[in-house]
């Protein structure tokens, strides 16, 4: 099964910039569906991205953030070839994860 | 490249990698309860304020302090945003030792979108896209050296994000 999460880290030398997209419904349960019924909430709480072991970004996110979230930062201390390791978890408790390399 | 937006062709090599990493969709069925390890290692999620339903209100919850409007908290919005579903919002700083970073839509049903925690080495520069159910003052808090500084702008939806 393919990951939800898809990441690009570039670094410039000093700095690594990373763009995160991933895939999830991020219902606020707020949202009616066509029958008129409530959608119940199901939505991203946790977002962590860590290099090296240690967190270099963290996300609490409620329903307010967009369906298929896009989140973009940068951090100092890594360079080419590192590994950035992505994780969440839904207010369901379903978790994702996944490395990507920083070029 | 240009940064600012999501450039899916810049990212289609990403799906190809991605198709090979492990999914652990499958294990995540776990009861409230068990919070996950992942999860255990970050901050408590702030599940109190994600429930409050005024800018002060979630101040008070998430930071039990008040925020001090600056003018070097910048925060890019556009002034009308013609799908309330995708907003794109990012906000950066001068200010030094930032330690975390919240987005709040006064009319959303729950004022607090999100809040990034800003661990040192960590850039005070942060994008992502939020819902907004109509009209609204939308809000960035930046915390610097313990105190909490705030940028607020109206952005005007033509079509809201939460109805139904």
């Amino acid at each position: 099964m393919a990951s939800t999460i898809r990441v690009r880290a570039s670094s410039n030398g000093d700095i690594t910039e990373v763009q995160a997209l991933i895939q999830h419904p991020m219902d606020s349960g707020f949202v009616k569906n066509a029958k008129g019924e409530t959608i119940p909430p199901h939505f991203i709480q946790q977002l962590t991205f860590e290099h090296d072991g240690k967190n270099v970004f963290a996300a609490d996110w409620g329903g307010g953030i967009s369906k298929d979230p896009y989140v973009k930062f940068a951090f100092k201390g890594a360079k080419k070839g590192d590994e950035l390791k992505i994780s969440w978890v839904d207010n369901k408790g379903a978790t994702d994860t996944t490395t990507a390399k920083i070029q | 490249m240009d940064m600012t937006d999501v450039k899916f062709s810049a990212t289609r090599r990403l799906i190809l990698q991605g198709a090979g990493a492990v999914a652990l969709v499958g294990l995540g069925n776990l009861p409230f309860g068990l919070t996950p390890a992942l999860a255990a290692a970050n901050d408590k999620y702030p599940e109190e304020a994600f429930k409050q339903k005024s800018d002060p209100d979630v101040i008070k919850t998430l930071y039990g302090k008040t925020a001090e409007p600056s003018d070097k908290v910048k925060m890019d919005a556009p002034e009308i945003a013609e799908n309330g579903a995708v907003v794109p919002i990012s906000v950066s700083t001068t200010l030094a030792d930032v330690t975390s970073v919240a987005f709040l839509v006064s009319e959303n049903p729950n004022v607090l979108i999100a809040k990034y925690n800003i661990p040192a080495g960590t850039l005070p520069s942060v994008a992502n896209r939020i819902k907004m159910a109509k009209t609204s003052n939308v809000t960035v808090l930046v915390e610097a050296g313990g105190k909490l500084y705030s940028a607020s702008k109206e952005v005007k939806v033509t079509v809201g994000g939460c109805g139904g």
